[in-house]
């Protein structure tokens, strides 16, 4: 059973508050005592997730599951979905738009860097209906 | 060394002055968001010239001990708010981050 769950709505396209889930997500497992190695690799994932969700798919929903062993997240988006994910995976690719560039994202690195600090990533996606990224952090002794 | 005696040393100006006490344990210098996410490490002094909010989220999530903004760029004014709710040190420099970074190296 989770010590206990959190669950945020991504409005898309708004920039100004992107990062909000994955500070409040940080706030909660600081609090909890959970160390800075696996703080660090939960939010670096999270806020990458949650910035991919702003930037492609109009927003979404994230579920975000804390055991005391491994805290787990859930993203769901009703966005265009990923056509071919390898390439998504592949350092470097982008698919970002100008203006988002501008903001200093859209380096390629969202996909690799989850999968980085991530134990479990899986990615399912359908064109035209969505995304569903399962991640999975374990807290390291 | 403190944020705010770097901020003596290296002759930088507070634009928001949250926890000038905070130590510094090394430096960061990059404008790529995602990239900053990934390398710099908890009390970096971080140098770039991105003034926006997601600046500050970036700085929180990595908790950098404080952000440079080189070459006078500019902060942006719902960065500046987020940045004193969220407690996030940040400082201006007309230097580039070359320059400063060699400083910061001498001085740790």
């Amino acid at each position: 059973m989770s010590l206990f769950e959190l669950h945020y709505d991504v409005p898309g396209d708004d920039f100004t508050r992107a990062g909000e889930a994955s500070g409040d997500v940080k706030a909660h497992l600081k609090k909890l005592g959970f160390d800075p190695s696996t703080v660090r690799n939960v939010v670096i994932a999270l806020y990458e997730a949650e910035i991919n969700m702003v930037i492609h798919a109009g927003g979404g929903e994230i579920a975000v599951s804390v055991d005391p062993d491994c805290i787990k997240m859930e993203l769901t988006d009703h966005g265009p979905g990923i056509p071919d994910i390898e390439l998504a995976m592949t350092e470097g690719y982008s698919t970002a738009p100008d203006n988002v560039r501008s903001l200093g994202f859209g380096a390629g690195m969202g996909l690799p860097n989850i999968k980085k600090y991530t134990d479990e990533m899986v990615i399912e996606s359908t064109v035209g209906v969505g995304t569903t990224m399962k991640l999975r952090v374990d807290v390291k002794e | 060394m403190t944020v705010k005696e770097l901020a003596q040393k290296l002759n930088l100006t507070f634009l928001c002055e949250e926890d000038p006490s905070r130590e510094i344990s090394g430096g960061y210098c990059g404008d790529l968001l995602s990239w900053v996410m990934s390398k710099a490490q908890s009390g970096d002094c971080w140098f770039t010239v991105m003034g926006n909010i997601n600046c500050v989220a970036v700085a929180v999530l990595t908790d950098c001990a404080c952000v440079v903004l080189c070459e006078n760029a500019p902060l942006d004014e719902d960065a500046k708010t987020r940045a004193g709710q969220q407690g996030v040190n940040i400082l201006q420099s007309e230097e580039s981050a070359y320059s400063l970074s060699v400083k910061l190296g001498e001085i740790l």
